[in-house]
């Protein structure tokens, strides 16, 4: 590999009582790079998610974080999580929630509030930070959301379906957010189900069945497939699938 | 101290939402208020045997009693005993000596109230003065069973007062934890550096605040309020219903744990606070079953109300209750000890 890993994942078993919902994941996410995790609804990406920033343990395998073997509390204010429900709390206003988190992280005084400030104008919710959340859109949740994750400038970013529910400009804008990170050298995992979406990552995991069929950039995943979209390569990798087993 | 973040977020939440801090203090209010005026007020009359009495007497409280006579004092004693009699009255001289049945405080104090209004018809009447400059004559009352000279409200209220800061507090701290695991914040805060231990602890201080102003008021109404007699130190009663509080705080927090949503929550109360109540000494438990004894030795309440109950009625000092106050407080650390364990189940370190 060209560069340091900062997430390796290897043989991850992931089960709850007796339903395997990943078995046998091996990648290694590397310093820099927008991993994207694409599968259908139930797929496991959002279970592989919870695992690597430790909430879950894992069944059998083992994932190291930072150089840290998960699950541990050690480096988790290095991670900056985005989960794919909003957990906001409605009764306090975008600015309560978003200080509220910071404090968790260390953050606090001056500092923390020049950070808020910034961050809430970076997914342009400024002129809303008094309002409480109860009163904000789906959109304006997922963007106070972000703007948690991102608060204490955290070098690894795991976003679980960051975009749902969002319009196609705020999307764009997202994803530019999401590039100017990287550019500063900020890793970042990202799960998805919009196609479109993946073809801004810099390497795609194809993840089904809590199995991942193919690890690759996009453009190699298309020329593999001979096809000429993500969503053509994962129906052909999901097809490929099939046949093994059979 | 992360733990102090988690609370001060907590205040905060709550003192935005007007109508649950509304209805947190003026609920236990008026239910008390309720409660008490069932049991301070009766309008049945009472049954009372008369062995012997002074015409003009008998007279004056058939108006406010159901009268009947007995041949003599040992009859009056069986219909007491059996039930169908409240009270009886018999005169040596022109002084009356009653017996109450007394095991319903109610029925005493309408029993006394019959007769205390009516001891002016026994007092001879003198012509050129005004029956009320006579001097009064003190009847002399005594007890079939107990003796308390207290309406049934006096007598059940220290045990009212730790039955409803106990059952208010668990509701609004098992409800609100609960809110915090189904909108998924629980979860999300679980994955920042906060330890479990601090969520907890957190909760426990930042909730504590509201529970102590509800508490506060809980007593100040039932004291001041309803005029409740406490025998015992204010600050000693105050003491003790704070660490009741805190304990079902903690119990409230612990059980929302485990139920998924707030119908599940509430079916707690069946199970959890039912029992509790009508172990704690509400009903006489001597002639119970020994295991019914030893079940209630389990419940938390019993050692709160069973203190509360030394301190407003017996006047009972801090070292007199000393151990329902380690065993109340050895119960809170149980049950914050177990909520940090059981939200393993969200974040596995």
């Amino acid at each position: 590999m060209n560069s340091e890993a900062i997430v390796n994942v290897s043989g991850l078993k992931q089960q709850f009582g007796k339903l395997v919902v990943l078995d046998n994941i091996d990648i290694d996410v590397r310093k820099g790079e927008i991993l994207g995790l694409l599968g259908p609804s139930g797929s496991g990406k959002t279970t592989l998610v919870k695992a690597i920033i430790g909430m879950l343990k894992p069944t059998s395998g083992k994932i190291s974080v930072l150089g840290k073997e998960m699950p541990t509390l050690s480096i988790v204010d290095r991670i900056g999580y985005m989960a794919q429900s909003d957990a906001l709390y409605d009764d306090l206003n975008a600015y309560a929630n978003l200080y509220f988190f910071g404090e968790l992280y260390g953050m606090k005084g001056s500092e923390a509030k020049k950070r808020a400030e910034e961050v809430l104008s970076l997914v342009m919710l400024s002129e809303h930070a008094k309002r409480p959340v109860r009163t904000f859109s789906g959109g304006m949740k997922r963007r106070l959301s972000l703007a948690i994750a991102l608060f204490h400038n955290p070098e690894l970013l795991i976003l679980d379906e960051p975009t749902v529910g969002i319009d196609p400009v705020l999307r764009k804008q997202f994803w530019d957010e999401f590039k100017r990170l990287k550019a500063k050298g900020v890793t970042i995992i990202v799960t998805t189900h919009v196609m479109d979406e993946a073809e801004h990552c810099d390497r795609l995991a194809l993840i089904r069945g809590g199995d991942i069929i193919a690890l690759d950039t996009p453009d190699m995943l298309k020329k593999a497939s001979g096809k000429d979209t993500i969503e053509g390569a994962f129906l052909y990798y999901g097809e490929e699938r099939k046949g093994e087993a059979v | 101290m992360k733990a102090l973040i988690v609370a001060k977020r907590l205040i905060k939440q709550i003192a935005a939402d007007k109508r649950s801090i509304g209805l947190m203090f003026a609920a236990p209010v008026f239910v008390i208020f309720l409660l008490n005026i069932i049991l301070t007020s009766s309008t049945s009359k009472p049954v009372i045997d008369i062995v012997s009495a002074p015409q003009a007497f008998v007279d004056a409280i058939s108006k406010d009693a159901e009268v009947n006579t007995a041949a003599n004092e040992e009859a009056a004693i069986d219909n007491l005993k059996s039930g169908k009699s409240d009270a009886y009255i018999l005169f040596a001289g022109n002084t009356p000596k009653i017996t109450i049945e007394g095991s319903d405080p109610s029925v005493s104090g309408l029993v006394m109230g019959v007769v205390q209004k009516n001891m002016n018809s026994v007092i001879p009447v003198q012509p050129g003065i005004p029956t009320k400059a006579l001097p009064a004559i003190k009847p002399e009352v005594s007890y079939l069973y107990g003796s308390e000279d207290m309406d049934m409200f006096d007598s059940l209220a220290p045990l009212f007062m730790g039955f409803f800061i106990f059952f208010f507090v668990f509701l609004i701290a098992g409800v609100s934890f609960l809110r915090e695991r189904i909108s998924g914040t629980l979860e999300r805060i679980l994955a920042t550096p906060l330890k479990r231990g601090e969520i907890v602890w957190g909760y426990f201080m930042g909730f504590g605040l509201f529970v102590a102003l509800q508490t506060i008021i809980i007593q100040l109404f039932i004291i001041y309020g309803l005029n409740v007699d406490v025998k015992g130190n204010f600050w000693l009663v105050l003491l003790l219903n704070l660490i009741l509080a805190g304990q079902s705080l903690a119990l409230g927090t612990l059980l929302s744990t485990f139920a998924r949503n707030e119908f599940q929550l509430f079916q707690f109360i069946p199970v959890v606070i039912v029992p509790q109540i009508l172990f704690s000494g509400i009903f006489d438990l001597r002639d119970a079953p020994v295991w019914v004894a030893a079940l209630s030795k389990i419940f938390p309440l019993t050692y709160g109300a069973e203190a509360l109950k030394g301190v407003m009625i017996k006047g009972q000092n801090i070292v007199d209750i000393q151990y329902d106050i380690y065993i109340l407080m050895g119960y809170t650390a149980l049950f914050l000890i177990l909520n940090t364990v059981a939200l393993k189940k969200y974040r596995k370190t």
